[in-house]
Formats: C-alpha cells, sequence, structure tokens
C-alpha cells in the first residue's frame, strides 16, 4: 500500500474525529438549538486542520485525535477553597465560574452596578442582544473548532453593558478545567457586548485544577465575541494556564465601532499545544487597538498565536506588540496579519513580533503579513529572535548574579514588558510570580 | 605617599589572553597594593579595556598565559560572579542597558546576593530604599534614576554615573573603571570623581583606564602606566600623564 493512501486515509480519520466530538444532546431554546443544529452540519463538512493547511502548518492539531474526549457532563463539586489560587480581590462580586464548560452558580458571584449584565446564557435565553449578536461575529462557516463550539452552545457567558456604562470592578471569567477519569472537551463560550459609550475591563481566564502534581489531558475549544459599540471601550486580558498536557483552541473575534477602543492582553503559559486566534473588525472611523502578546513556554509545549487587525475604515488606530520566550524543546508561532482595506486611509498601524529563544532545540516561527490597499497611511511592522546576550550576561554577572540568575533575570525583563500591561495589580503580581517560579528563582 | 609595605591586592604576573583567536593582551605585568590609584591610558585598541574584562572573568576572552592573584587568591579559576564576590568591580565603558528591570531592584538584588555571600544582612525593599537614597547621594545622582530601567535610555554620562553608584553599592575592594570619565560633563566629572574618592579607603585600591589627564586632577594617581600593543610598556607617576597629554603616545617605547 502506498504511502498516500495511508495518509489520505488517516485525514478521512480525523474529519470523522471532529463528528465524534458533536453533542448528542439538545437545549430547551429553540432558536440556540437551531444554531447548534447549523454549526453541528459546518462540523461535519469541514475538514479537521492539518499542517497542509497554511493557517495550521505549525501546530500539528492531529495529536489530540489519538484521545477520545468527551463531553463533561457532570461538574466535579468545587468549593470556593479549591478555587482560592485563581480568584482575583479586585472582581470578588464579578465572578462568573465555568467547571469543564459548565456554569457553577455556587462558585460566581455577579453583584454587579446598574447597567451591567453578567450572567450566563441560559438565564437569560430570550436577551435580545443575546439573541441578536450570539454567533454573529465568531462565524463557523470556515472555522471547524468555532462551528464545534457553537455545536455545543449552552451555558456560556453573557456580559451585556449598557450605553455609557463605565464598570469600574473588573468582570472575571474563569474556566476551569479538572482532573477526570477521562478526558473530556468543554467548549467555553462568552457574548461580551458594550454599548455605545460603554467601558469594562475583561478577565479571560483559563486554568486547571488541580494545581500541583498532575497535569490531566482535556480539550478545551473556547469562543468569544465582543462588540464594542461607538465611543465604548473593553480592556480585554486572556490568559492561558492550561493543564501542560492539555489542548486548547481559542477564538475570539472583536468587532469595534466608530471611536471605540479595544486593549488585547493574551497570556499564554499552558497547554501542550495550543492555538489562539484573534480576529479584529475596525469597522467604523477612528477605532483604536491596543494588541499585546506574550507566550512563555518550555518542554514538548507549541503554542500557536494567530491574530488579524482588520483597518477597513478610515483614522483607525492599532499597536501590537507580541512576545515569545521559547525553552527546551518548546516551539512558539506568531502569525500577524495586518489588512488596511482601500477606505481605511490615514491608519496608524504598528506591529511587532519579539522573541527569545533560550535553547537551541526550542523553536520560534514568526510571519508578520501587511496587506495595505489604501494610499496614505503610516504602517511599520518588524520581527526578531534574539537570544540571551553574553555582554548582558556579563554584566549581571560582574555585578555578582550566578548565571541561573542572571538569565531568570533577563528572561522575567523580558517577559514583565507584556505583564507589565495587565491592568489588574494581583493578577500583575501573580503572573510576575509565575514568571519567576517557571524560569526558576529570581531572588 | 603609600608605603610599599602596604597589603598587595592584585598581583598580574605574564598575563596574556586572545579573543576569537587573535592575541590581544601579551605579558602584562601589575602590582596593585591597598590604598593605591592605579591609571592606565594608552592609544586606542592597546588593550585596555580587554584587560579590564579579562580581570573581571569576560567568557569571551581566553587567558593564554600567566597569572593573577587577588588577595591570595587565583582569580582566573573564578567565574564573574564569584569575583564580584571576592571584591572585584569593573564600571564598564559602555554599560549595558536592561529594559524591564528597574534599577532600584537590580541593585538590590545584587546587594543582597552580595551580603548572602559575605554573611550580611539582607535588606527588603523599604530599608534598601533608605540605603540607595543615601548611596545616590555620592554621586550626586537623582532619585528618579532608581526607578527607571538599568541604564535604559540614559544618557552616556548618566550610564557612568550610575555605574560609579553601583560601585558604592557593592563596596569592592579592587575597582576597575574602564572610560568612565568619557562622556562626563565637565561638573559630572567633577562629581563622580569626588565619588569615587569618597569611596576610597587604606583597604581598597582603584585601576582607572582613561585618556585625559582631566581626571587625574580629580583622582590622584599613585601610578600612571601606559599601555601599547597588549602590554604595559611604561610607569611613572602622575606627572607621565602631563607628559603623554603634551606629548601623545609615540615618544613611548618599551
Ligand atoms: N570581541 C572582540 N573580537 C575581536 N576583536 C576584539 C574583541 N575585543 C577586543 N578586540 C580587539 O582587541 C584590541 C584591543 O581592544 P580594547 O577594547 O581592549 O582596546 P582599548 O585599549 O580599550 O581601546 P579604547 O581606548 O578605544 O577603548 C582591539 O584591536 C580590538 O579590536
Ligand atoms: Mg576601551
Amino acid at each position: 500500500m502506498s504511502a498516500a493512501i495511508v495518509a489520505s486515509k488517516s485525514i478521512a480519520n480525523h474529519d470523522a474525529y471532529l463528528a465524534g466530538l458533536l453533542p448528542n444532546t439538545t437545549t430547551p431554546h429553540e432558536w440556540i438549538n437551531t444554531l447548534r443544529a447549523d454549526a453541528a452540519r459546518r462540523v461535519r463538512a469541514l475538514p479537521f486542520p492539518t499542517t497542509r493547511d497554511e493557517e495550521w502548518r505549525f501546530s500539528d492539531f492531529s495529536l489530540m485525535c489519538k484521545t477520545a474526549f468527551a463531553p463533561a457532563v457532570a461538574a466535579p463539586a468545587l468549593t470556593l477553597t479549591d478555587i482560592a489560587p485563581f480568584l482575583l480581590p479586585e472582581a470578588v462580586n464579578s465572578r462568573l465560574v465555568f467547571v469543564n464548560g459548565m456554569y457553577a452558580a455556587h462558585l460566581s458571584s455577579a453583584v454587579l452596578p446598574a447597567g451591567v449584565l453578567a450572567t450566563h446564557f441560559t438565564s437569560k435565553p430570550t436577551n435580545e442582544t443575546l439573541r441578536t449578536q450570539l454567533a454573529r461575529h465568531a462565524t463557523f462557516q470556515h472555522e471547524a473548532f468555532v462551528a464545534l463550539n457553537t455545536s455545543h452552545l449552552h451555558e456560556g457567558a453573557l456580559i451585556v453593558l449598557s450605553k455609557n456604562t463605565a464598570c469600574a470592578t473588573p468582570l472575571h471569567l474563569l474556566f476551569i478545567s479538572t482532573a477526570n477519569t477521562i478526558p473530556v472537551a468543554s467548549h467555553p463560550r462568552c457574548l461580551v457586548v458594550a454599548e455605545s459609550g460603554s467601558a469594562c475591563t475583561l478577565i479571560e481566564d483559563y486554568v486547571c485544577l488541580p494545581t500541583v502534581n498532575t497535569s490531566p489531558t482535556y480539550f478545551t475549544n473556547a469562543v468569544t465575541e465582543i462588540v464594542i459599540a461607538d465611543d465604548a471601550t473593553v480592556r480585554h486580558t486572556r490568559l492561558q494556564r492550561e493543564s501542560l498536557a492539555a489542548f486548547h483552541v481559542g477564538y475570539a473575534a472583536v468587532h469595534l465601532g466608530r471611536n471605540s477602543c479595544y486593549d488585547s492582553n493574551s497570556i499564554t503559559f499552558g497547554a501542550r499545544l495550543s492555538r489562539y486566534n484573534l480576529y479584529i473588525t475596525q469597522s467604523a472611523e477612528g477605532a483604536n487597538c491596543t494588541l499585546n502578546g506574550l507566550a512563555l513556554i518550555s518542554g514538548r509545549q507549541v503554542a500557536d498565536t494567530h491574530t488579524v487587525m482588520d483597518h477597513t475604515r478610515p483614522n483607525g488606530n492599532s499597536a501590537q506588540l507580541h512576545k515569545c520566550i521559547v525553552d527546551s524543546g518548546a516551539h512558539a508561532i506568531f502569525n500577524g496579519k495586518i489588512f488596511v482595506r482601500k477606505d481605511a486611509q490615514h491608519t496608524n498601524s504598528t506591529q511587532s513580533s519579539r522573541n527569545l529563544l533560550l535553547s537551541n532545540k526550542g523553536r520560534i516561527d514568526t510571519k508578520p503579513q501587511l496587506e495595505i490597499f489604501a494610499d496614505d497611511v503610516k504602517c511599520a511592522h518588524g520581527a526578531t529572535v534574539s537570544q540571551l546576550e553574553t555582554e548582558e550576561m556579563f554584566y549581571l554577572n560582574s555585578r555578582g548574579l550566578n548565571a541561573n540568575t542572571a538569565r531568570n533575570l533577563l528572561i522575567y525583563a523580558f517577559a514583565e514588558e507584556i505583564i507589565d500591561k495587565v491592568p489588574i495589580a494581583s493578577l500583575k503580581q501573580h503572573l510576575s510570580q509565575a514568571v519567576s517560579s517557571q524560569m526558576g528563582e529570581i531572588v | 605617599m603609600i608605603s610599599s609595605s602596604s597589603k598587595i591586592i592584585l598581583e598580574v604576573r605574564n598575563l596574556s589572553a586572545s579573543v576569537a583567536g587573535v592575541g590581544i593582551l601579551k605579558g602584562i605585568n601589575l602590582t596593585v597594593r591597598a590604598g593605591e590609584v592605579h591609571a592606565i591610558m594608552g592609544p586606542n585598541g592597546s588593550g585596555k579595556s580587554t584587560f579590564s574584562k579579562v580581570l573581571a572573568g569576560h567568557p569571551s576572552y581566553t587567558v593564554t598565559g600567566g597569572e593573577v592573584i587577588f588577595q591570595g587568591k587565583n582569580l582566573l579559576e573564578l567565574p564573574p560572579e564569584e569575583r564580584a564576590h571576592a571584591g572585584v568591580f569593573l564600571a564598564f565603558q559602555y554599560p549595558i542597558e536592561i529594559p524591564g528591570v528597574s534599577n532600584s531592584a537590580f541593585l538590590r538584588l545584587a546587594y543582597n546576593t552580595l551580603q548572602a555571600r559575605r554573611g550580611g544582612e539582607d535588606l527588603d525593599p523599604l530599608e534598601f530604599n533608605d540605603y540607595i537614597r543615601e548611596k545616590s547621594r555620592i554621586v550626586e545622582m537623582d532619585p528618579s534614576f532608581l526607578d527607571r530601567n538599568v541604564n535604559e535610555g540614559f544618557s552616556g554620562g548618566e550610564k557612568k554615573r550610575n555605574e560609579i553608584l553601583q560601585m558604592a553599592v557593592l563596596d569592592p575592594t579592587l575597582a576597575i573603571l574602564d572610560e568612565t570619565d568619557s562622556g562626563l560633563d565637565i561638573d559630572a566629572l567633577r562629581i563622580v570623581a569626588s565619588g569615587v574618592n569618597k569611596l576610597m579607603t587604606p583597604n581598597n585600591a582603584v585601576i582607572m583606564v582613561t585618556h585625559y589627564q582631566r581626571l587625574l586632577n580629580y583622582i590622584t594617581p599613585d601610578f600612571v602606566h601606559v599601555m601599547r600593543g597588549g602590554q604595559i610598556i611604561k610607569t611613572g607617576g602622575k606627572e607621565l600623564a602631563l607628559e603623554l597629554e603634551t606629548r601623545g603616545y609615540d615618544w613611548v617605547h618599551a
């Protein structure tokens, strides 16, 4: 038998694999069932993304096909004490917790000011915003994983900020995966709608319990839609600190109105294999985006980040800085596309990909892509991959710091530029410590 | 005048070193006693920085011959951090910028690391804050520089001042100042030089690499050495620097 036949057979198996992850339940809500059914049809029709697909060249998710993930049925009984390591003092009363994709009412607390709604879909199945916006932005026609997520629509997080409402407390969306007897798949879903003139800070946090001595295998397939109306602001911090044996696919679609602002800090520490797609559309004039990303990985981890920044209207701004730190045999991928459409005159867009490669067994693939169709724009992009500099190391050594401490300090410094931008003090401190401990002790 | 019976701090004997396979230092001899100030002058490329970096343990340089005894220890077998712990300090000709690390955090880390090695007390951030503010007065450095990242965006002169602040914090037995005066304006030169003078005790010593006699008006050297082609070809007193200033290096021969 020829190799080609073997290969095509295994791809067919991969496609069937995706269909095998479809739900065999329905929800009590007809309109959600309709969406689910549409999405399920796409799951059956779309191929499993393989490394032959240009967009998935470097992240080989066929690895997950060896595992039969089951839908999570009953979440384990966790207490607030169990999840204490993840709680943010800034968000004690503005937290929605999902365990293996299921809403955990007893772990959540949403005591919010007037004009701020933070709940889960099933508590507001007739909500007008939910019905009109859900699945509008993260379209599933061509994205197999988005389709799979949509086919599982059930208890997602719904956040709505009414017109001109500024929510002072950060909104914490905590997605916990637990070690289970059989590997489970969960499909977290968020819809965030910031009506005109409103503002909020959002923390989307993917974690694993227990945190020590175990790395369970599971699959998280998350989709987030963020709609930012005219003059509204959303500050979005996304943390991926899954188990080191987990598979994680995340997709965020962000839609920006006139003079609106979107700040993104996406931080990737976890998962065996992860992929984050951030798709941003500036659909009206004068929108502003700041995108910061950090992937800090080691061992055999693969972290793939794809971003698309689409400037469609004039006077938009975007500034992006993505950093990867890769140790031992890990592999980081960054692909950042910036589109400046014909009508997007006076766009000001920068993108910088800076990478630190700590081991000669590690690998970094970075591809900034600029596609400009307007003629009066300011755009700049660049990418660097560097190693720890001998001169920097020597400088620190000559001040009495040993090689290990000097190395950790330089790595920490490299990461800190992104971590420093996280707008929540306790989280910032936690992340700094996480970097220090991942890299060994600094002080 | 220093008595020749002062304790010897550094003894360099016939030191040779190469970088990237090219011999740069070709048999350097130098004895430094406690309380002494040595100036090293010499044309560009003569090996002054190389000598400084070899003493501090830069990994790119290979010692190909000779020995260096520092306070009775074979300096050359120690990694750079242990040379620092033992009391060797190099003020860099081109200090390195470390974005992402605040100057005060870096200084505290260096200080506490050294304290641990010397069996002294750790300072917590608050205590260190007091300590470092006191030390910054020695070089009249504005405390706002402590909150900035190490050397990042510092002007040439500010970097040099920061080097001497580090020296003040680490309190070395032997400080090697590689062109600390270059890049300093007239006032800054006076301030930094007086800082170095304040840090001098009968128990420590300074090696200053400089191109200009100017610095030596402020910090009086006990010896002036001329380096050329990787060797010290002439040694004199402070008047040698004056002579070099007027006559250049061409007349000096081994
Ligand atoms: N890493 C290196 N690779 C190659 N050559 C080097 C390296 N470091 C030093 N050299 C060479 O060694 C010689 C001595 O350099 P060094 O920096 O020690 O001179 P210097 O006396 O300090 O000069 P200056 O007065 O200009 O500072 C020079 O010719 C220099 O080019
Ligand atoms: Mg030099």
